[in-house]
């Protein structure tokens, strides 16, 4: 049984980063995220951790020190939101290349621009090509529990990749909420210690990382990348049922709410899925077969689980917090439509983008989804598939 | 002990092996090799590099020259990336996950593209934080690796690629970025200003003293390149003796805010004697161009003079105190 608190998203971040007690946090503040680095100086500066914390000047150096470290041999983390995840872009490829297992709290926020500090996902959808393992979490004791497994998963010797939790900015950054931290001891063991097969600092096995990779390698050097990603969803599951046995609390790629007989269904991630859940409950009391699938293992992305969970459904609504600008749809969207096209399931499936720059998304928002989606099921007919949700349009 | 170059030469084999792909006639591979052999024999190193020339040339897959552990990136976090690097090594020791008899050195190495212009937040931020770390800048005054095109460090009216000398404006506009002094400026332990000379002993001290001086230190080595600058391989070790003769590079050593000039030529030459052996300043011989030798001479004056005018400063005896 754990210790019940409150904390917010941000404080159970940091928590759970002082529990595993890494060798080495850069980072450099951004709203919604400060918080995090900010917390964890005073345990640094307190001497409740092992830590050394380096106050970068920036984001990219913040990834570029994380890199030195992991690379060194340290087990490295760090915390980001929208700009400063722009800014580390060109080293979060670098970390995923190089096989770091370094993990990064992504307080997801809009992307400039223009400016501003508020919750979607533009940033994390920019990213999602980089070979990151990138999981969601709804709330603070999500974000909390999937830092705990995060080096687990990271570290395996069939992964070694880099691995972002992402939360929503301010939603549940800042929204404080009961939540069941575990005891330090159990989390320490749970964890376990780094143990690099190779590093720059054993002096009796010098290393050299980075190299100049070229025609005749970084092919071959790219496809065990990808290798690494499938290997990623094996690893996910095992870590995520050792979790369940040790600490109880139970996670999958992704989280089925009422979708045993779900005829109409929603797919969303993070904090949006909670605002699903109250929209369904009411639903469900007037008697309508709604559902939701809640992605949390959005890289690697569970294709054909997704697309099996998605098969007896009668029309689906994928909820994206991005919009890709590419004239076709959302990158969620994308992912879904495809993994259900590749295993010949044929629902039909509309795309709604949300929640930009921290527009307010609620459950009449949710249940106008769900009325439409009624429509669809019933006409077969989905019109346009690249739709708004919550848009002012005068 | 005093330096003897060939005691250095025997008892310190070279910690960059031969068969990388540096230019014949570059600078950087002598001055690297020495640097290194500055490190005690017993001590591990952990070298970074920025992207550039450097590394490029001594590490292409599954190749390294580098007997030490070595870390690239990318271009403008060579600072960055050592900084997390020495981070990870005072958390591991402290921990006793690391062996605490034996000393690992962390080196940084960027040409001026990734030290001047790209990567200079990286290393500010990394001397200012104090890192135990050397950073060593291999100036050879433009972007060698993507074909010569200008960077802060490219001196005024050179020919470059992306400031050519044309027919209405001849060469780089703008003067050289003096990086040393905003090293200096970082109130770092220890500045050094220096190049490869004769038997190398100013090189090789000042790289001694950058790695074993607790705390940041910061080296700007002059690195000519033979294709940037237009001359002849052979001709490495004149040109760089003649940039310290014509006090355009000048050495000296900023310690603990300390300034001492390591070289002060008996016969200052002028500074056509520099120029001259190099084609990117050949336009600046052609008649009715003499305007611009007068102009390069008179910044190559003023900044000597403020270096000797800073020296005197800064070893004043104290005053007023009883």
């Amino acid at each position: 049984m754990g210790i019940r608190e409150r904390l917010s998203g941000n404080e159970a971040a940091a928590y759970a980063m002082k529990q595993i007690n890494p060798d080495v946090v850069a980072a450099f503040p951004i709203t919604p995220s400060t918080e995090i680095p900010q917390y964890f100086s005073m345990y640094v500066d307190n001497g409740e951790v092992d830590t050394e914390f380096v106050p970068v000047e920036s984001e990219h150096s913040a990834m570029s020190a994380c890199i030195g470290a992991e690379a060194a041999g340290a087990r490295a983390m760090t915390a980001t939101s929208a700009n400063g995840l722009s800014l580390m872009w060109e080293m979060i490829y670098i970390a995923s290349s190089l096989r770091l297992p370094i993990v990064l709290s992504l307080v997801n926020r809009a992307v400039s621009g223009p400016l501003n500090i508020h919750n979607d996902h533009s940033d994390a959808m920019g990213v999602r090509d980089a070979g990151w393992i990138m999981l969601f979490s709804e709330n603070n004791q999500e974000a909390y529990d999937n830092i705990l497994m995060a080096h687990r998963i990271a570290e395996h010797k069939d992964v070694q990749l880099p691995l972002m939790v992402c939360q929503d900015g301010f939603i549940t950054s800042h929204s404080i909420e009961n939540i069941e931290l575990e005891d330090t001891d159990k989390v320490k063991a749970f964890v376990g210690t780094y143990k690099p097969e190779h590093y720059l600092l054993n002096a009796d096995e010098p290393m050299a990382v980075g190299p100049l990779d070229l025609q005749a390698f970084l092919f071959e050097h790219k496809k065990q990348q990808a290798e690494a990603m499938r290997n990623a969803k094996r690893v996910v599951k095992e870590v995520s049922e050792d979790f369940e046995r040790t600490f109880g609390r139970h996670y999958e790629f992704f989280e089925r709410y009422y979708m045993d007989d779900a005829e109409l269904v929603v797919v969303a991630m993070n904090s949006t899925a909670g605002t699903a859940k109250a929209a369904i409950n009411e639903l469900r009391s007037q008697g309508i077969r709604a559902g939701l699938i809640k992605v949390r293992m959005f890289r690697p992305f569970p294709a054909e689980e997704i697309a099996e969970a998605l098969k007896n459904a009668s029309a689906i609504a994928v909820l994206d917090k991005s919009d890709s600008l590419n004239g076709c749809g959302g990158a969620l969207y994308e992912d879904v439509v495809s993994a259900m096209f590749t295993s010949n399931i044929h629902v039909p499936t509309v795309n709604y983008v949300y929640g930009i720059g921290g527009r307010d998304t609620t459950t009449d928002h949710i249940k106008t989804v769900f009325t439409d989606l009624r429509m669809i099921a019933d006409t077969k007919d989905i019109g346009n598939p690249y739709r708004y949700l919550g848009l002012r349009e005068e | 002990m005093a330096y003897n170059l060939k005691d250095v030469m025997i008892n310190k084999p070279s910690r960059l092996t031969p068969g990388h792909r540096m230019c014949a006639g570059c600078g950087a591979p002598p001055v690297t090799r020495m640097i290194l052999r500055a490190l005690k024999p017993e001590d591990h190193a952990v070298i970074a590099c920025a992207t550039g020339c450097m590394e490029v040339s001594t590490f292409i897959y599954p190749y390294t020259a580098w007997k030490d552990s070595f870390i690239h990136t990318a271009f403008e976090c060579a600072g960055a990336t050592e900084s997390g690097v020495e981070a990870a090594y005072k958390s591991l020791k402290k921990q006793g996950k690391l062996p605490q008899d034996k000393n690992t050195k962390f080196i940084a190495f960027g040409g001026d593209g990734g030290t001047y212009d790209i990567g200079l937040q990286s290393l500010s931020g990394a001397m200012e934080r104090g890192h135990d770390m050397t950073y060593v800048c291999y100036d050879n005054g433009a972007y060698m690796n993507t074909g010569i095109q200008r960077s802060s460090a490219t001196p005024k009216f050179a020919d470059t690629t992306t400031t050519p000398a044309g027919s209405v404006i001849p060469g780089k506009v703008q003067v050289k970025k003096d990086l040393t002094k905003i090293m200096v400026g970082h109130h770092i332990p220890y500045v050094a200003q220096t190049l490869a000379m004769t038997n190398f002993s100013d090189l090789y001290e000042k790289a001694e003293k950058a790695i074993y001086t607790e705390g940041p230190s910061f080296l700007n080595v002059m690195s000519p390149c033979p294709r940037g600058w237009g001359y002849n391989t052979e001709d490495l070790m004149t040109i760089n003796k003649l940039a310290a003769d014509t006090c355009y590079w000048p050495l000296y050593e900023v310690i603990n805010g300390r300034y001492v000039i390591n070289y002060k030529p008996a016969n200052k030459l002028p500074i056509e004697e520099f120029l001259r052996p190099q084609k990117r300043f050949k336009h600046m011989f052609k008649p009715g161009n003499e305007w611009m030798i007068q102009e390069f001479q008179r910044v190559v004056d003023e900044r000597w003079q403020e270096l000797l005018d800073l020296e005197a400063m800064t070893n004043k005896p104290v005053e007023g105190q009883n």
